[in-house]
């Protein structure tokens, strides 16, 4: 691998005005319509990411149609207000959404290639990612405390089903988001870990696009009700 | 806390002389052949070329070899529930209960996920980068551990006949008979963690060739320059990513109820059984026409190079296509009708279904004008495809009568309902997969196939089809439910045994089909097709050898207009040489990859823990799996170089061909 060559790649998978335009097998111009040749391997790869990071949203979208369907099948055991930590809720949110800043700031960090900054930022993503988790499960623990555990009613299956799995898309980030940063720290910006570091911020601001929902359909209409 | 979870050697069914038996031959089966390929020394040649290709022809025919081996597992599944009905005429007949149930359920389950998934996806592998004019699809090693992974699911649904059982529910496991309160066995167990395992590669190859049509294409080929099948597989495939979300997480539902106790569907607790069935479809009928519309792209490709006419209506067949990739997720509530949601949701939905037969009915005009006029040859492919334009209408035409909810209440559950789909599926899949298996396989191995014994086997499916669902028909207006095991209305009896003759018939093509695959092995030199085109293609996979480097093509064609084949084709006779050589480029190729292969073993073994609650077992397969991911994470060197001397050599053997067939062309007109 030559560090020019880095160069000259990423700043073409980076720069929003070249999208489409690639040199996959030789300098095709594609204006994303496909006229003029296969598109460039960044493009390529951001785009199937971004495929798969829809499936995960419809699958998600189920989880959240369950929920709304079961939100009064609470079969006499306690209801979802009953037992919401307002404040530990907001402490996660707060966690998460400032984990999405640094992670952007990880991205910026990358995109001037300082391999230090951006290890500085990943570190702190991860651990405003895994104070969420802990949060998370400090909450979890306690609701089951109090008798609300996923057997007691199709509510509390469902809240846990898609808490639950947001929680397991946070966990998988951190493995992935452990793995990237010894993968910068010995391969350095290549193009490939490049489109890593693009797939991984993708994946981490889609996660804070679920909580905004799940925060919106499971905690503030629950409240609300 | 026991070592092996829930299994012990009660597991295996040795009171069960047909599992015991089929399992045993199978496995004899296997051993040989692995004996074989090892004494042979071939296992090297295997792992090279094959079990770590991530060639796109490579992985679609294993795909398509999947597909074949399990409808042959599928099909005896079908005479053995035959037979069972034909002799269960107040009487228990040979199969119990208990066993009659696994059997239709495996049925379905195989035959749609393991059978007719595989052919389709297959076909796509092998055709649409070729008719992109491409070199591959845009993420080879992902596509490897797609395939991978389609085959841990059937692998893991063909252990059950051995160690354990398979689902008694039917192919879709409706609560809450699924749940542990009436099915506390493995059976659905099975059911459930192959098709997640399977499910996962499915969609990791909807993501892959959504990405490939759209944004890996030859320069000059635009949207509307793209062959039919390219247009259904997108259709498919865009499917694919929206509906198979919707069967893992509810399938995760069903594993939770299962594993622990939450109450999704229960009875008790709050569950809402209705939720399965309504989420189960909202998955289950895009499936349909995951699986049908590729078909339609076969039908669209075969009918307009044996009719020697560009498409009819190209435009409004992409039109009728998206219609109905967008229409297919707005008439699930059909399969349940009788749920009680309503007249008024019941009107939108009958309606909706309706609706959704103008789109078919587009397509059946378009190619029905696509041979008026034409100049046809009935070869084999062309055989399966106009079998299909008759037998798909006869299907629709019951299906926009079971859209009616008044007579959908007297047909549910019905065999008039279980002769429909078999009509669209036998008539729509698998005649498509048949036809796409005789239209490429020249393409994939260089020989044709036999044409009198594909002829053969075409008419012995085709009479065999009708003599087998249309007394199905009858007996399903006659009042016969599905699924039964045995029956002591004598009014039904005689079109059960007519049904039982059609599978006999039905069995004689598949005997055809075996015939003609090893006659034209041994053949193949008489069979061999030197020109690379051997139907007079008009789509790009055709302008390059047969079978096709690994490169595909030397320069990536330039594509000037629809049919892009055809028209450089008319220019070369026209001009009595080919276009002057191209400057050749060495070429970067993927590198062969075991990653898909040691996931796959690693998938599976996580699989069979979690069905027998062996949890330690589940631990270190997930480990494994995140170590896989890893060390494939690591790797330096993705890619090789194919150098241009190599290009060039393999690209003036075909151009020679080519000449060699321009001068006797040239030769036959004079």
């Amino acid at each position: 691998m030559s560090t020019t060559d880095a160069v000259v790649d990423t700043r073409r998978g980076v720069d929003p005005y070249k999208i489409g335009r690639g040199g996959y097998g030789g300098g095709g111009r594609a204006t994303g319509h496909g006229e003029g040749g296969p598109a460039s391997k960044s493009v390529i790869v951001g785009y199937g990411f971004w495929l798969f990071l829809l499936s995960d949203i419809v699958l998600f979208s189920c989880l959240f149609a369950a929920h709304a369907v079961q939100r009064n099948a609470t079969a006499g055991g306690p209801t979802g207000p009953e037992l919401f930590d307002p404040s530990s809720i907001a402490l996660e949110t707060t966690a998460l959404l400032l984990s999405s800043f640094t992670c952007g700031m990880a991205a910026v960090a990358t995109g001037v290639r300082n391999q230090l900054w951006t290890q500085i930022f990943l570190l702190i993503t991860g651990l405003f990612g895994a104070a969420f988790l802990v949060l998370e499960a400090r909450d979890f623990t306690a609701m089951i405390e109090r008798g609300a555990s996923p057997q007691v009613s199709g509510y509390w299956s469902s809240f846990f089903a898609v808490v639950g799995c947001h929680g397991l898309h946070v966990t998988a980030g951190l493995l992935w988001l452990g793995t990237m940063i010894a993968q910068i720290y010995v391969k350095g910006f290549r193009p490939n870990i490049l489109r890593r570091i693009l797939c991984f911020n993708l994946f981490w601001h889609v996660l804070d696009i679920i909580w905004v929902a799940l925060f919106t359909i499971v905690y503030l209409i629950g409240e609300g009700r | 806390m026991r070592l092996l979870g829930k299994l012990t050697w009660a597991a295996i069914p040795w009171n069960q002389p047909i599992p015991l038996i089929a399992g045993a031959a199978v496995i004899v089966v296997i051993l040989m052949v692995l004996a074989w390929v090892i004494v042979r020394g071939h296992l090297p040649y295997l792992w090279r070329e094959w079990i770590t290709s991530v060639d796109h022809k490579r992985i679609g025919v294993m795909y398509t070899l999947l597909g074949l081996a399990m409808l042959l597992r599928g099909f005896i599944d079908a005479i053995m529930m035959r037979s069972q009905q034909a002799l269960a005429f107040r009487a228990p007949g040979y199969l119990p209960p208990e066993h009659f149930d696994q059997v239709f359920s495996a049925h379905g389950t195989i035959m749609i996920f393991f059978a007719a998934m595989p052919l389709m996806i297959g076909l796509m592998n092998f055709a649409v980068p070729l008719q992109l004019g491409v070199r591959d699809v845009a993420f080879p090693t992902l596509n490897s551990t797609s395939f991978w992974l389609t085959a841990t699911g059937a692998l893991l649904v063909n252990i059950s006949l051995v160690i354990g059982e398979f689902a008694r529910t039917g192919w879709l496991p409706y609560p809450p008979l699924s749940e542990t309160t009436y099915l506390p066995g493995v059976g659905v167990d099975y059911y459930i963690w192959s098709l997640q395992i399977s499910g996962v590669g499915t969609l990791l190859t909807g993501i892959n060739f959504v990405t490939t049509i759209l944004k890996i294409r030859a320069p000059g080929m635009s949207y509307l320059r793209m062959p039919m099948f390219c247009w259904t597989a997108l259709a498919a495939n865009l499917l694919i990513i929206a509906a198979f979300p919707v069967l893992t997480a509810t399938l995760a539902m069903l594993a939770l109820d299962r594993y622990l106790g939450f109450h999704f569907f229960t009875n008790s607790g709050g569950g809402n059984m209705m939720m399965f069935i309504n989420l189960i479809w909202a998955w289950g009928h895009p499936e349909v026409y995951i699986l049908v519309l590729p078909a339609f792209g076969i039908f669209s490709e075969v009918i307009s190079t044996f009719s020697g006419k560009p498409l009819f209506g190209y435009r409004s067949m992409v039109a009728a296509t998206l219609f109905i990739c967008l229409v297919s997720f707005m008439v699930w509530l059909h399969h349940f009708f009788t749920m009680g949601a309503g007249g008024d949701v019941n009107a939108v939905f009958g309606i909706a279904t309706s609706i959704i037969a103008v789109g078919t009915g587009v397509k059946i005009y378009n190619w029905m004008f696509t041979m008026y006029g034409g100049r046809i040859r009935y070869a084999t492919p062309m055989l399966w495809a106009v079998g299909f334009m008759v037998t798909f209408i006869i299907g629709g035409m019951t299906g926009v009568l079971l859209a009616v909810p008044p007579a959908d209440f007297q047909l549910h559950n019905s065999l008039f309902l279980v002769a429909h789909f078999h009509n669209v599926i036998i008539g729509g899949v698998l005649f498509g997969a048949f036809a796409g298996i005789t239209y490429w396989f020249p393409k994939a191995f260089g020989f044709k196939l036999h044409e009198g014994w594909g002829k053969a086997a075409f008419w012995f499916a085709i009479v065999g089809f009708y003599v087998t669902f249309v007394p199905l028909y009858v007996a399903g207006i006659l009042g016969m439910t599905r699924r039964l095991q045995h029956y002591d209305v004598a009014e039904w009896r005689p079109w059960v045994l007519a049904a039982g003759v059609g599978i006999i018939v039905l069995f004689v093509s598949m005997v055809c089909q075996i015939i003609q695959l090893v006659v034209s092995i041994r053949h193949r030199d008489a069979l061999r097709d030197e020109t690379g085109d051997p139907w007079n293609g008009r789509s790009l996979e055709w302008a390059t050898a047969s079978p096709p480097p690994a490169f595909n093509f030397a320069v990536l064609p330039n594509v000037q207009g629809g049919e892009p084949y055809w028209h450089v084709k008319q220019h070369a006779v026209a001009a009595g040489q080919l276009a002057a050589e191209p400057d050749y480029q060495p070429i970067e190729m993927p590198r062969n990859s075991p990653t898909g292969f040691i996931t796959a073993f690693f998938t599976t073994i996580t699989g069979f823990s979690l069905i027998w609650h062996i949890w330690w077992m589940v631990g270190l397969g997930i480990a494994a799996a995140y170590g896989v991911f890893v060390w494939f994470a690591w790797r330096d060197i993705a890619e090789y170089e194919i150098p241009v001397e190599e290009v060039a050599r393999l690209d003036r053997e075909r151009r020679r061909a080519r000449q060699e067939w321009l001068d006797a062309h040239a030769r036959e007109i004079a």
